[in-house]
């Protein structure tokens, strides 16, 4: 078979599902290019006003961390407890605060 | 030789942690190989499904009685398309890709639910199919919501929310048939004939000769045995079928009260295997159809590569809004 050589690169796919939200990810799907993968997206992701907005961008394009929960990467915040407002002990007749 | 098992070992651990909590496994995870792969095969499984059952149903959509119907019924073929590419997009996170999928399921390396093998021989097949067929599926993957990895559970939420409309149509198609003429509600007593017993096969082979299911029970991939969930379909379905004034093709149907549920006989299982086998009505024709749609659509896909190839060498956008991002362009 052919298939290989008209292969389409991998896309995701962010929607916006109303004004005053994230574009938040879901899903994916293969275009021939930036034009078509929107096209793609709105047919595939939006056909019951899921979205009033949609970015795609090639997978490739995407830099992650490693998706392990206890990688060392995130260990910088791990220990900094005073970045939380509980931290702090305030009396309980202080007003609003 | 050995540093890899024992390397595994936590890993496995680890993973066996995540699913026992009811959290995700997500693409990246460490997962067993035989994890990976029975997930493959199910994902690619479903999305032949939904790929292939769109064409007994597109069999009527250019013989529809109005506009209205027909309407309605493009909308059905164009979410099972869409439900084919979401669980196509949920397998491509474990490593496959779907050209390969594609490829196994027009050489028959790779199989689709059994229901789709019948053929639709009237307009009522088209009621029945939501009714009955969507209405196993929806039994089917309600609980594949919560399965264990991920992707595929996203997947099923989004498709659940979009299945019940095929149900409804289904059900409201018969409905009208059956308010019709006494030739319209015979015809539409044949389709239940034929469709009632493959829908209760959709579920799969009965507990005892399901092999699999245990392991997938264990790792959250499958909530409810075969025929649990087949018992729960006959139970939502004989109610629906007497509002409907329809009997089911089945003398063994008959209510239980100590059980609280409904008694049925037991289907046809060499028959389900004939089927999976390609002995069905229409396993070559569905092949068939699926393999000149994908060959005739090879020139366009060439073509679309090509012009995204030449657009890059003119150093031409192709696309409308670049930049478009919250934070104005790449920069950030």
């Amino acid at each position: 078979m052919t298939e290989t050589k008209a292969e389409w690169p991998l896309y995701e796919v962010f929607v916006r599902p109303r004004r005053g939200l994230n574009h938040v990810h879901v899903g994916s799907l293969h275009a021939s290019d930036d034009r078509m993968a929107l096209l793609a997206a709105r047919d595939l992701y939006t056909r019951r006003n899921e979205g009033v907005s949609l970015w795609v961008v090639r997978s490739d394009a995407i830099t992650a961390s490693t998706p392990d929960e206890q990688d060392p990467f995130f260990a910088p915040s791990g220990d900094k407890v005073y970045r939380h407002p509980t931290f702090y002990d305030i009396p309980e007749d202080v007003p609003h605060i | 030789m050995s540093a890899p098992q024992i390397a595994e070992q936590p890993l496995e651990g680890h993973f066996e942690t995540v699913v026992a909590a009811e959290q995700r496994i997500e693409p990246r995870d460490w997962m067993p190989d035989a994890y990976r792969a029975t997930l493959v095969r199910q994902i690619a499984q479903h999305a032949h499904s939904e790929i292939i059952g769109m064409q007994p149903e597109g069999n009527w959509l250019t013989r529809a009685p109005s506009l209205r119907r027909k309407a309605i019924l493009l909308a059905k073929a164009q979410d099972e398309a869409g439900h084919g590419l979401y669980l196509y997009a949920a397998a491509e996170t474990l490593g496959v890709d779907r050209a390969e999928l594609t490829e196994k399921l027009i050489s028959g390396r790779q199989k689709y639910s059994s229901i789709f093998n019948y053929p639709t021989l009237t307009f009522a097949d088209v009621g029945v199919i939501g009714w009955l067929v969507d209405g196993a599926a929806i039994c089917n993957q309600v609980p594949l919501c919560r399965c264990s990895y991920g992707p595929y559970a996203r997947a099923m939420v989004r498709i659940c929310k979009e299945e019940s409309f095929h149900q409804r149509q289904g059900y409201e198609l018969l409905m009208t048939l059956m308010r019709g003429t006494e030739a319209q509600r015979r015809m539409v007593q044949d389709a239940v004939d034929r469709w009632w017993w493959p829908s209760l096969m959709m579920f799969g082979p009965p507990d005892d000769d399901s092999p699999n299911t245990a392991r997938s029970m264990a790792w959250r991939i499958k909530r409810h045995t075969n025929d649990e969930l087949r018992q729960r379909f006959v139970d939502m379905t004989v109610p629906q079928a007497q509002h409907l004034g329809v009997t089911l093709p089945d003398p063994a149907l008959n209510w239980n009260e100590e059980r609280g549920s409904w008694d049925f006989g037991e289907p046809d299982w060499s028959e389900l295997k004939q089927v999976i086998k390609g002995q069905g009505p229409c396993n070559t024709q569905r092949i068939e159809r699926r393999r000149a749609a994908h060959e005739d659509g090879e020139w366009v896909r060439e073509a679309a590569a090509a012009y995204a190839a030449k657009r890059r060498a003119d150093g031409s956008s192709t696309d409308g809004h670049k930049g478009q991002g919250d934070a104005q362009g790449a920069g950030r």
